[in-house]
C-alpha cells in the first residue's frame, strides 16, 4: 500500500485515469503476454509521450494519441498501462481535447 | 497454416505462406510483397500498379486476405502481394501473423514497405524491423501530399542515407512517383541496386543472446530465412517463432546458448519474462522459473 | 522510470531500441513547417460527440436510404416497362418459332421472367446505395461508427470490431462473415459470424425497398412524402436488426459462447477526401455487377424450377400448392402464408430470388398481372390477402430467418464445423419464427388486420 501511495504521490496511475486532453508519459506496462505484445506494437512503449484524446459517447473507449496514430482502448485494457500524468495538462495550459 | 498461433482458431481458408511463395514464383515473375501500416496506402499503391481492383476503404483490417496481381513494368511482370496492414512483424494478431510468415517464409524476391509520410516514426518502426528480414528492401515514403497539406515535409535522400535502402517517395491516388518506385524493386530484383541496411543495434546483453540463437535457429531453417529476425522473435518468447524454426523448445534455446538467454531473460533481478512460452518437452518451464 | 509494478522484459527493450531508433531517424529526417491545418480532430468531435454522435448516425443512415429508395424508383419503373416489353416480343418469337407451350413456359414465364424481376427491382438501389456506402467507407466513417457503438458491444460480450464485420454485411453477409477474420479472439469472431446474418445484406434490401414502398404509399400520397416515409421503415427494419445482433451476442456470450470481452483495440484513421471517380467506378464494377450476375446465375435456375412445381399439377394442385398448403398454418402463425414460406425455402440460393419466387408462384396459382411496376406488386399482393401487417411480417422474415446458401458455405469454410454452420441457420430462423409469431399476435390482438 506504501507503493501505491507513493505512486500516486508521482502522479502515476493507470491510462484510463487520463481524461480526454490530458497527456501523460508511459511509465510501464502491468500486462503479460500477448496484451503486452499487442501494447508494444502499438507503440505504447515505455517513455512514450500520449494524450487522452476523444471519449466514445458510452462513456468507453477513449481514444488515446500515440505516436501519430488514435487508437481507441476500453478502460478495461487502458489500465494495463501505466502512465506519469503530465504536469502541465491539469492545469489552464491544457490542449484542446483534439490532437 | 495461417493462424496457427490462435489456439484452434478457424482462420485457415486463405492459402499459406507456402503455397503462395510457390504459386507466385513463376519463372521469371519476381514476387514483391508490399508491407506497411493499416491505411498507409498498400492497397492503393496495389491497384495502381496491377490495375485489378481491389476494394480500398479507410478502416483498419480490411485486408485480410493476401491479394495477387501482376504489374508490368519496362516489359517485365512482377508478382504483387498486398499484405495486411500491421505495426509490427511480432505477430501478436492475425494480420500480422500473416504478413510476418509471408515475408520471414516465403521470401519475397523485393519488399516493399509503404510507410505513412505523415506519421512517419510509427512507420519507420516496422520497416527497420522489415530491414531485419530482408535486405532486398525499398521504402515506399507514400502520401506526401497530404505530409505537405499537413505541413511537415519529410527528405526523402536523408531518409535514405539513414536507413541504407532506397526511398521512394510516392502519392498511390495519383500514380505520382510509381515508375521510379518501379524502377527501384527492378533493380533490387536484378542486383544492380544494392543496399547496406543499417540495422538497429539492440542492448549489449540483447546481442550475445542474439549471437548464441541465431546459429541454432539457423540449423532448423531452409537457407535464406531471415534467421536474425527469427532469432530476435524467439529471444522475446514468441511462441510462433519458436513453432516456424521447426518445434524447438523454449528450454533447448536456452540451454544451447549456455547462459546467455537465461542471463536476459532474468536480467536485473526483476523476475521473469512473462511471455515464455512453456515447453514442449515433459521439463515443465524455460526461461525464467528459477529466480 | 520502470516502476515495480512491471517488470521489464526482453521483449520491451527490443522494442524500446526499435522505437528509440525510429525517433532518432524520423526527428532527423521531418522539418515542420507551418502548424498542421488538420480537419480530422473537428470532423472527429462533432462525429463522436455525446450530442451529435448517434443522431448523425442515424441521419446518415437515414438518408443514404432515402436517396436509394427516391432514387431507385424511377428508374426501376422504365426498367421494368423495357424488359417486359422484351417479354412480350420474345414471347411472340417463340410462339412464331413454333416452340412447345411448356418450353415457352420454362423459359419465358419462368427463367425470363425472374430475370428481369431480379433486374429491375434490384439494379437501381443496388447502383445507388453502393457507391454510397462505399464512400462512407472510404472517407473513414465506419471506425468512427464503431468508436461510438463499442461499450454496446461491451455489453453483449462481443468484440467491438464486430460493428466493421456488421458494415461489411451490408453489402454481403458471405463477405461480413470473411471479415471476421479481422477479430482474433474466437469466442468473440464465432459471435459475429453467427449474427451476421442480422444485418441486411444487398440481396434483401431491394425487396424491403419494394415492400416498404408498396405498402407506405397505400397511406401517404406525395412522392418525397412516401419515399421519406418508406425510408423511415427501412430503417426501422435495420435498427431492429441492429437490436437483434446485440441481443443474440449476449445471449451468445452466456450461453454457447461463454466468456468475457478480450483486448481490444481500434484505430481511428485520418479522414481522407475519397477518389470519388473511382469509388463510384468501383462499388459498380466490384459489388453492382457482381453482386447482379450471381442473383442472375441463381435466378435463371430458380425461375425455371419454380415455373416447373408451379404447373406440375397433382391432384388438382400445382406441387407448389401443395407445399404452401402444408406450410400455411405454420406462415398463418406468422402473420404470412404457406406461399411466402416456400417461396423462402426456394430462396435459399440467394435472397434476391425469394420475391420473385413468391410473384412466380402467386401468378402461376390462376391470376396474370403485367408485372411491369411496384403498383401491379402492390396489386399482386393485395389479390393475395396481404395488408401493410402482411408486408410487415414478410419483412421481418427477411431480416431475420436463416442466412442464403452462400452464406452458410462461407460459415462452413471460416468454421470448419458443421455444428456451428447448423447454429448459423437455427439461430435466426428460431429468431425470426419467434419475433414474427409475436408482431402477428399483437396485430391480431389489436385487431387491426
Ligand atoms: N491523399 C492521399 N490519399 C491516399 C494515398 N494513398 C492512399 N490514400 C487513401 O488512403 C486510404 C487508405 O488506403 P488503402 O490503400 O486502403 O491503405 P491500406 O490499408 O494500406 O491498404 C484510402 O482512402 C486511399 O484513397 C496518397 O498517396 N494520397
Ligand atoms: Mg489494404
Amino acid at each position: 500500500m506504501a507503493r501505491t501511495n507513493e505512486a500516486e504521490r508521482k502522479g502515476i496511475g493507470p491510462l484510463a485515469l487520463l481524461a480526454p486532453g490530458e497527456a501523460g508519459l508511459v511509465v510501464g506496462l502491468s500486462a503479460g503476454g500477448l496484451v503486452r505484445r499487442r501494447l508494444l506494437d502499438l507503440g505504447f512503449v515505455p517513455g512514450t509521450v500520449l494524450r487522452a484524446v476523444r471519449r466514445s459517447p458510452l462513456g468507453d473507449p477513449t481514444a488515446y494519441s500515440v505516436r501519430g496514430a488514435v487508437i481507441a482502448l476500453r478502460a478495461a485494457d487502458a489500465n494495463n498501462i501505466l502512465v506519469r500524468r503530465a504536469p502541465e495538462s491539469t492545469g489552464a495550459t491544457a490542449a484542446a481535447p483534439d490532437d | 497454416m495461417v493462424g496457427h498461433h490462435h489456439g484452434g482458431s478457424p482462420v485457415s481458408d486463405g492459402p499459406t505462406w507456402a503455397d503462395l511463395g510457390r504459386a507466385a514464383r513463376a519463372p521469371g515473375h519476381p514476387v514483391v510483397a508490399l508491407a506497411g501500416n493499416p491505411n498507409t496506402g498498400k492497397s492503393t499503391l496495389f491497384n495502381a500498379l496491377t490495375g485489378l481492383r481491389q476494394h480500398t476503404g479507410n478502416w483498419p483490417g480490411k485486408t485480410v486476405l493476401l491479394a495477387q496481381g501482376v504489374a508490368r513494368h519496362r516489359g517485365k511482370s512482377y508478382t504483387i502481394v498486398d499484405l495486411p496492414g500491421t505495426y509490427s512483424l511480432f505477430a501478436s494478431s492475425v494480420e500480422e501473423s500473416v504478413a510476418s510468415d509471408f515475408l520471414c517464409l516465403a521470401r519475397p524476391d523485393v519488399t516493399v514497405v509503404v510507410a505513412d509520410a505523415t506519421c512517419l516514426e510509427r512507420n519507420l518502426n516496422l520497416a527497420l524491423q522489415v530491414i531485419e528480414v530482408t535486405d532486398k528492401v525499398a521504402v515506399c515514403l507514400n502520401l506526401v501530399d497530404e505530409a505537405r497539406r499537413k505541413g511537415c515535409e519529410c527528405d526523402a535522400t536523408m531518409l535514405e542515407a539513414e536507413l541504407g535502402v532506397p526511398v521512394v517517395a510516392t502519392v498511390a491516388t495519383k500514380g505520382r512517383g510509381l515508375g521510379r518506385l518501379m524502377d527501384t524493386v527492378a533493380g533490387l530484383n536484378s542486383g544492380t541496386i544494392t543496399t547496406r541496411p543499417k540495422r538497429v543495434v539492440y542492448d549489449p546483453d540483447v546481442e550475445e543472446a542474439l549471437a548464441g540463437i541465431e546459429p541454432l535457429v539457423t540449423r532448423k531453417l531452409p537457407p535464406g530465412a531471415a534467421t536474425r529476425w527469427l532469432a530476435v522473435r524467439a529471444l522475446c518468447g514468441d511462441m510462433g517463432a519458436l513453432e516456424l524454426v521447426g518445434d524447438m523448445s523454449a528450454l533447448e534455446l536456452v540451454d544451447g546458448t549456455g547462459g546467455a538467454v537465461r542471463k536476459v531473460t532474468e536480467g536485473f533481478g526483476l523476475g521473469p519474462a512473462p511471455s515464455w512460452p512453456a515447453a514442449r518437452s515433459t521439463t515443465s518451464t524455460a526461461g525464467g522459473k528459477s529466480s | 522510470m520502470n516502476p515495480p509494478q512491471s517488470p521489464v522484459t526482453v521483449a520491451d527493450r527490443v522494442v524500446a531500441s526499435l522505437y528509440r531508433r525510429a525517433e532518432s531517424i524520423a526527428a532527423k529526417v521531418i522539418a515542420p513547417r507551418s502548424p498542421a491545418q488538420d480537419l480530422t480532430p473537428v470532423i472527429d468531435r462533432l462525429l463522436t460527440s455525446r450530442l451529435t454522435g448517434f443522431p448523425i448516425m442515424l441521419l446518415t443512415l437515414g438518408a443514404v436510404l432515402w436517396v436509394t429508395v427516391v432514387g431507385a424508383n424511377y428508374p426501376s419503373q422504365v426498367l421494368g416497362r423495357l424488359l417486359f416489353d422484351l417479354q412480350g416480343w420474345l414471347s411472340g418469337a417463340m410462339t412464331a418459332a413454333g416452340a412447345p407451350a411448356w418450353l415457352h413456359g420454362v423459359l419465358v414465364s419462368g427463367v425470363y421472367r425472374t430475370l428481369a424481376w431480379v433486374v429491375s427491382v434490384m439494379l437501381p438501389p443496388m447502383a445507388i446505395f453502393f457507391p454510397c456506402f462505399t464512400l462512407l467507407e472510404d472517407l473513414g466513417y465506419l471506425p468512427r461508427v464503431a468508436f461510438n457503438l463499442d461499450a454496446a458491444f461491451k455489453w453483449a460480450g462481443a468484440c467491438g470490431k464486430q460493428s466493421l464485420t456488421m458494415s461489411m454485411g451490408f453489402g454481403c453477409n458471405a463477405a461480413g462473415v470473411i471479415a471476421c477474420r479481422i477479430i482474433d479472439s474466437p469466442r468473440e469472431r464465432l459471435i459475429a459470424i453467427l449474427t451476421n446474418n442480422f444485418v441486411i445484406c444487398n440481396g434483401r434490401f431491394p425487396t424491403l425497398i419494394a415492400l416498404s414502398t408498396v405498402f407506405v404509399s397505400q397511406v401517404v400520397q406525395t412522392t418525397i412524402g412516401a419515399g421519406a416515409a418508406a425510408a423511415l421503415v427501412v430503417v426501422g427494419i435495420v435498427l431492429t436488426g441492429i437490436v437483434m445482433t446485440f441481443g443474440v451476442s449476449w445471449l451468445l456470450s452466456r450461453t454457447l459462447l461463454r466468456g468475457v470481452p478480450s483486448f481490444y483495440t481500434l484505430e481511428l484513421p485520418p479522414f481522407r477526401w475519397p477518389q470519388v471517380g473511382r469509388v463510384l467506378i468501383r462499388s459498380v464494377i466490384d459489388r453492382t455487377v457482381f453482386v447482379l450476375l450471381r442473383a442472375v446465375a441463381v435466378a435463371a435456375p430458380a425461375g425455371a424450377l419454380v415455373w416447373v412445381l408451379g404447373n406440375t399439377v397433382i391432384e388438382g394442385h400445382s406441387v407448389i400448392a401443395h407445399l404452401a398448403g402444408w406450410l400455411g398454418p405454420l406462415g398463418r402463425l406468422m402473420g404470412l402464408d404457406g406461399f411466402v414460406l416456400v417461396a423462402f425455402i426456394l430462396g435459399l440460393p440467394a435472397n434476391e430470388i425469394v420475391l420473385p419466387i413468391l410473384v412466380m408462384s402467386y401468378l402461376g396459382s390462376g391470376m396474370m398481372v403485367e408485372m411491369d411496376s411496384l403498383e401491379s406488386l402492390g396489386i399482386l399482393l393485395a389479390a393475395h390477402g396481404w395488408s401493410w401487417a402482411t408486408a410487415l411480417s414478410y419483412m421481418l422474415f427477411s431480416l431475420l430467418h436463416w442466412p442464403c446458401a452462400t452464406t452458410l458455405l462461407t460459415v462452413w469454410k471460416e468454421t470448419r464445423s458443421s455444428r456451428w454452420t447448423f447454429a448459423a441457420a437455427a439461430i435466426p430462423t428460431a429468431v425470426a419464427v419467434i419475433v414474427c409469431t409475436f408482431v402477428a399476435g399483437l396485430v391480431r390482438l389489436t385487431g387491426n388486420a
